[in-house]
Order: structure tokens, then sequence, then C-alpha cells
């Protein structure tokens, strides 16, 4: 297995991180404060990346879009571990059984539409913005993470630890708990790793079609929405956010594989 | 080398082809909405008379190309001495597309129908005026009135006042039946509609044979069809930023003019505290309208300080009593008692909305107004705003001409509640000498921009582009129209 990839991986992750972690006390320029005068600058020594068509500095308006997209993902993750895999434990305890069967069709039915369909229409109950986009990315993580915690889960309720701590008298909550849960942790990292870049994904698809973080918050999507009909006068405006979300997406992606051949006990042979 | 030698047989082949054809008689219109319907006595929507106004529907009178009234279905038109009762008389031999005669019975039904109580016609104020209208004979009609008005031919010449007849009249909405010189082909909903030339047309007979309205509703989409030439021309192309291409491409004309559409920040005068005009005053003076003009339209517009199109004769400029002043806007606040004032500020899609909205909030934290942007689809901003009143901010381009008598309308989404207004605008349906009525008007641009019942921004420029070559497509937009009967390809 080649060491590039993880290497590379973790770089774009943490430049990423990095700038958006810089953003809350710093960046170049205030990405509220539009200069009309300054629009569509190319690239230069005081613009590193140029500026949009108010004259807002685009490095500037990345590193806080960094910071939504990140936490919009991060927070939606939270919410998909956060009810899937409690979920997915109390299907697995008790497999076959009403419970079981409800939570799993329940997750059917989420599944069943994609994640856009959903966000689109709490979007559209509930107003945009971007709380409501970590809710409807966070509502479409919730079966991924009961699904591969319950399919996990129950593998796991055959091994022989497991029937030694039935043996002990334990229950199954505790069981779930303090032997599952544990044995589960490498598989629940690599996965939120995966849904994490979906998640910046989704952030941006969202906010490109208008259903996202609203004006005057800084986007990446929008800003590739407000650049679209500039690509052709001042390429540089629609280039970096699209940039930027690729980058991002790349590392989490090569940060996600490389830690599934470390993690993922399934393919500990290959190692 | 065969290759060349091929090249060059196909090129000449295509020269002696190309050549050998006459002028194209087909034309592909790009337009940014769809059409809810194809009625225009029937709706609100631009969009319908986009379509139909003058190309299948005529009125007694219709609008020129700068904005005058000219005879349409009516040869020509007195009025009595006391202003109260107008006589048209009517082209004889006018017969609709489906072949039932133009008569002035059609004139009776076609008003009576706009007027009426059930009626859905979006601009009924046009016709309040009207007492009765009497059939003389075959061509020849009275239209009696309550109050003499020198109005008539103007409000005739709207899109909502065209002729229909009794049997088609349920159905245009899917099946328009009109005069006009082209006749409705077919509806592809979400794509196109196709009119072709209707060769029993009673007057000039049009150049183009046939004509479609594709409908691209983003703009980059709208800037690949005309690039790719999918569309010959985009009267109001969607992306002002875009025109300076065009402009430079060899291929394209620009066609940059004025419109009707005067583009306002406008306020919700009944929801405090934007019912104190000291506020409104401020924010009047906290924005700065060149770099909305500059930054939203990429400099298309004109600067205006009330409700009135600059080019219109009447128009008094009073941009500099609302001028940009972020010092006096912070003064008035503070006079008006008003702090930490958030407000809601809600757009339509056209990019005069969305980027203006965006400068805008920027301009009013300047001076510590903040503002909560919520991007609405048109449906949802005629639901919330229009209808339901529910904003404080909202910004939107105005594009009906000589449409100052929406603020006589106390219900209207502003709620702009003023007797003395109304009065004015009372006053001025009836009066028909032509200084006073200049005075009337002088008075009311006064009185909405003293009051400051919103923030006036800029009249919208009409930023079209056409291919090189066609000719006849209207530089400004008087009336919301694509007339198509002077339109033409140079040979």
């Amino acid at each position: 297995m080649s060491r590039l990839g993880p290497a590379l991986g973790t770089l774009l992750v943490t430049v990423v991180l990095v700038t958006a972690l810089i953003s809350l006390v710093w960046t170049p320029f205030d990405v509220e404060q539009l200069n009309i005068g300054n629009k569509l600058q190319s690239p230069d020594a005081t613009h590193w990346l140029g500026t949009d068509h108010f004259g807002r500095d685009i490095l500037s308006m990345l590193m806080v879009g960094a910071r939504l997209s990140l936490a919009v993902a991060m927070v939606a993750v939270g919410i998909g571990v956060g009810l899937g895999v409690p979920l997915g434990l109390l299907a697995a305890a008790s497999p076959g059984s009403l419970v079981d069967e409800f939570v799993m069709r329940l997750n059917d039915l989420v599944f069943a539409f994609p994640a856009l369909v959903i966000a689109i229409l709490i979007t559209a109950i509930h107003g945009p913005g971007a709380i409501n986009a970590i809710i409807a990315i966070g509502i479409f993580n919730v079966p991924v993470f009961a699904r591969l915690t319950r399919g996990a889960a129950l593998s796991l309720w055959t091994r022989e630890f497991v029937m030694a701590a039935r043996v002990a008298g334990k229950g199954a909550a505790r069981i779930s708990v303090e032997h599952i849960l544990p044995n589960l942790a490498n598989l629940l990292i690599v996965q939120a790793t995966i849904q994490f870049s979906l998640g910046i994904l989704a952030e941006a698809g969202l906010s490109y079609v208008g259903l996202g973080a609203q004006p005057p918050l800084p986007s990446w999507g929008r800003m590739l929405a407000e650049s679209q009909t500039l690509i052709s006068i001042s390429p540089h405006v629609a280039v970096f956010p699209g940039l930027a979300i690729v980058v991002t997406v790349l590392g989490l992606n090569l940060l996600g594989d490389s830690l599934r051949d470390r993690l993922d006990p399934r393919l500990s042979h290959e190692r | 080398m065969s290759f060349r030698r091929h090249t060059l047989f196909w090129a000449l082949l295509a020269a002696g082809v190309s050549s050998a054809f006459a002028a194209r008689t087909d034309v592909t219109i790009g337009m940014v909405l769809e059409p809810p319907n194809l009625d225009p006595t029937g709706g609100a929507a631009a969009a319908i008379d986009e379509v139909v106004y003058a190309n299948v529907f005529e009125g007694l009178t219709r609008f020129g190309p700068d904005g005058s009234v000219l005879p349409g279905l009516a040869e020509s038109w007195t009025v009595s001495d006391d202003g109260m009762t107008y006589t048209f008389a009517l082209h004889s031999g006018v017969a609709f597309h489906d072949g039932e005669a133009f008569t002035a019975d059609d004139v009776a039904f076609s008003l009576d129908r706009a007027r009426a109580d059930d009626s859905t016609n979006a601009q009924k104020a046009l016709f309040a005026n009207i007492d009765t209208v009497e059939v003389i004979d075959d061509t020849t009609v009275n239209i009696h009135l309550l109050e003499p008005s020198g109005n008539l031919p103007f409000n005739l010449a709207w899109g909502d006042a065209v002729m229909v007849d009794a049997a088609s009249a349920d159905s245009l909405a899917t099946a328009p039946v009109g005069t006009g010189p082209f006749r409705f082909e077919r509806w592809v909903q979400g794509d196109r509609v196709e009119i072709v030339r209707n060769d029993n047309y009673w007057g000039e007979p049009v150049a183009l044979e046939k004509a479609s309205f594709r409908f691209i509703s983003e703009p980059t989409a709208a800037f690949s069809a005309m690039m790719a030439g999918d569309v010959d021309a985009f009267p109001n192309f969607p992306a002002p930023e875009n025109i300076p291409q065009f402009e430079a491409d060899p291929r394209f004309n620009a066609i940059v003019g004025s419109t009707e559409g005067e583009t306002i920040l406008a306020m919700n005068n009944a929801s405090p505290p934007l019912d104190n005009v000291l506020v409104r005053r401020a924010i009047a003076h906290a924005i700065d309208r060149s770099a909305i003009i500059d930054g939203a339209m990429f400099g298309f517009g004109t600067p205006i300080g009330t409700h009135f199109a600059p080019h219109h004769p009447d128009y008094v400029d009073l941009t500099e009593d609302s001028a940009f002043d972020p010092e006096a806007a912070k003064a008035l606040l503070e006079e008006a008692g008003v702090e930490e004032l958030t407000l809601s500020l809600k757009l339509p899609p056209p990019s005069y909305a969305r980027r203006g909205g965006e400068i805008i909030a920027s301009q009013l934290r300047e001076v510590g107004i903040n503002t909560d942007i919520e991007n609405l689809e048109w449906a949802q901003w005629l639901e919330q705003v229009f209808k339901g009143k529910d904003f404080d901010l909202t910004i939107v381009s105005h594009t009906e001409p000589m449409d100052i008598g929406i603020y006589a309308r106390p219900d209207y989404y502003f709620q702009y509640d003023n007797p003395v207004f109304q009065a004015i605008i009372e006053k001025l349906a009836t009066e028909t000498d032509a200084a006073d009525r200049s005075t009337l008007l002088n008075a009311a641009q006064e009185m909405i921009a003293g009051d400051q019942v919103n923030a006036y921004l800029f009249q919208l420029a009409k930023t079209g582009v056409a291919s090189v070559g066609l000719t006849g497509l209207w530089a400004n937009s008087p009336t919301q129209a694509n007339d198509l009967t002077g339109v033409s390809w140079e040979e």
C-alpha cells in the first residue's frame, strides 16, 4: 500500500482545518465588507485569490466558508452517529424482534429518499438556512450508521466474549455499551470520515441551489452558484471555491481510505 | 492534400447554398420565465404579454416602441367635447384566427368581460372609468365614461385590454385566439411556445413565418444557448455581466435600452418601526445607488428618486433628496429612537434583487441596521410578500408603465395609506389638461419621495442581445412585450 495517500490526505485535511480555525480569529479582509469599485480583481499580492463580483476577498471568503462547511458536516455526522449508533445497537440486541423490524424499516424509509430530496423537503418546510441544512444532512446520516452498527453488532453478538458476558449475567444494554460498542469504534471512525466528506459535498450542493447558509455568510456552494455567469469573464471567481471543495473532499476520502486500511478489522488480513 | 481540397469544396458548397436561399423567416426568442397561461386578459404575469402582445392579440390601441399610443384595431377615435364619450372607428374586414369576424360587438364583449365582477383581469383599474360600451354599427363603437378622462386610449393599449372573441374567450389560457399577425401554433410546456404567420391578417403582413419563444431561466444556460445559436435573440438577458462579452463578439449585437421597471427597496409601511418616516428616510440615506447599479447590474440602470420612469417627460429627479449619506442615516435613526434594528429582507430570484440585496444589507449594516436575508422563489415571494405582506424589506422591479397609482392602494403590499395622495391620483384619473396632469404627476412623485414610502433604487435597464442580422426588435420596453411585427432578417 502506497504511503502517499495517507500522507496527502492528512496534509489536505490539516490545511483545511487550520484554515478554518485561523478564520475564527483572523481573515485577510472582512468578508462582510463590500467594495464594489474593487470587483473581479485577478489574484495579486493584496488579494491572493482575487476578489469576487462585490469586491470581497476570495481567500477570506473561502476561509470563513471552510469553517461553515466543516461545522455543518461535523454536526451532521454527529447527528448520524448520535442517533444511528444507539438505534443500530438496539436493533442488534434483539434481532428479528418487533423493535428491530421497526427500526430497520424506518431506516429503509429514510434511506430510500436521496439525501438531497430530504434536504429540500426540510428546507421547504422550515426555510433555508445553515441550521436546516445541518438537520437535513444529519438525518440522512442516521440510517447509514444504524445499518453499519446493526450489521457489525450482530456478528459480535455471536462471539465468545459476548457469550461470556451473558453468562456472567450482564444485560443486553450493558453488553451493547461495554462490549459491542468499543469493538465497533474503528468501523465507526472510518465511516464517519467518509460521511464527513459526503456532508461537505451535500452542504455545498444545498447552498449551491440556495438552500444552505444564507448571505452574507459565505459558503462554498453559493460562491460557485454566484460565480457561474462570471466564469467566462473572471474564471478565478469560480475556480477557487471549486478547488476548495475538491481539496477538502479529496483529503477526507484519502484519509478515510487510509484509516480503513489501518483500522477496519474486516480488512486486517490485508495488512 | 486531399483533406485541404475537400475542405475548400465544402466551404464553397456551403457558401453557394447560403447565398442561394433568401433571408431566414423564422426566429427563436429567449425568455427567462415561462408564462403560466397565455391569456393576457386573465393573468398578471409579464411573460404572458411577452409572448402574445401585438403578436397574437391586439387591442383597439397599442403601444409603439417608444411608448406612444398608436391605433390598433381602431383606425381612429374622437372625443366628445365634454370628454365623456370616445367614439372608435374600427378597421373593417378583421377576423379572429378561428375565422370569426371582429366587429364592434366584440369590443363590447371584451371590455364588459374585462371589467365584470367575476373577471380575473389583473388591471381592472384600467377599465374602472368606463360606464357603458355602446355598439353603433359593425365598425363604430362609443365608450361612455363615468368621469371625463384623457387616459382611455392609453389604458386600452395595455395587454390586459386586448380584444377577444366570445366563442374562444374561455379557452384563451391554453389556446389563445386573437386578431394579430401571428396565430398560436403550439405550447410545449416547460420548453417553448410557437407562433406562425397569420396569412389572413388584416394589416401589413409580417416578414417572419414562424417564431418560437424558448424559456431558459438559468443565466448560464441562457448564455450557452445564445453562444450556440439555439436562440437568435434574448431581449431581456438575465445576466447583465455577460453583455460586454456579447458586444465584443462580432456575431451579436447588444441591445441596451430602458424599461418601465422602477426597481425599489420596498418597505412594509404598516410594520413598526418602518411605519416611522424617519426610519424609512434613514434606510434611503444609507443606500448608495451607484454601488448597487455597478455591483448588481454591472453598470446598467439609471438612479431614480421616486417611483417614476426617468425617460418620461414629467419625471422629477429627486435622487438628491435621498442621496447616499450614512451620517444622516445614523442621525435619523437616533432621532427616531431606534437602536438594534433587525429587519427581514426577502429577495425574489432576479439578480437585481439577489445581488442588490446583499449590497443593501452591507450598506445598512454600516449604519447599524441588521438584515435577515431570505432568498425566495417567485411563487413564495408572491405568497409571503405580495399577498401575505409578511416582510420588512424586499427588492422588486415594478415593470408596468405609469404605475404610480399603486401608491393609492392602501392594501397594496407595501401598505402606504395616505388620503392626500389618493386624492391626487383620483384627480389625475379625470384630468384631461396636459399641463394640469403634469402638475399632478409632479406632486405625486414628490409626495411619495417625501414620505419615503420605499427606497427608490434605479430604473431597470433592458439588457438584450440579438444575432447580427436580426432587425426590428424593440430597444426599449415601454410595455411588457416582444413585438415581432417589425422583426426580420437582413439578406
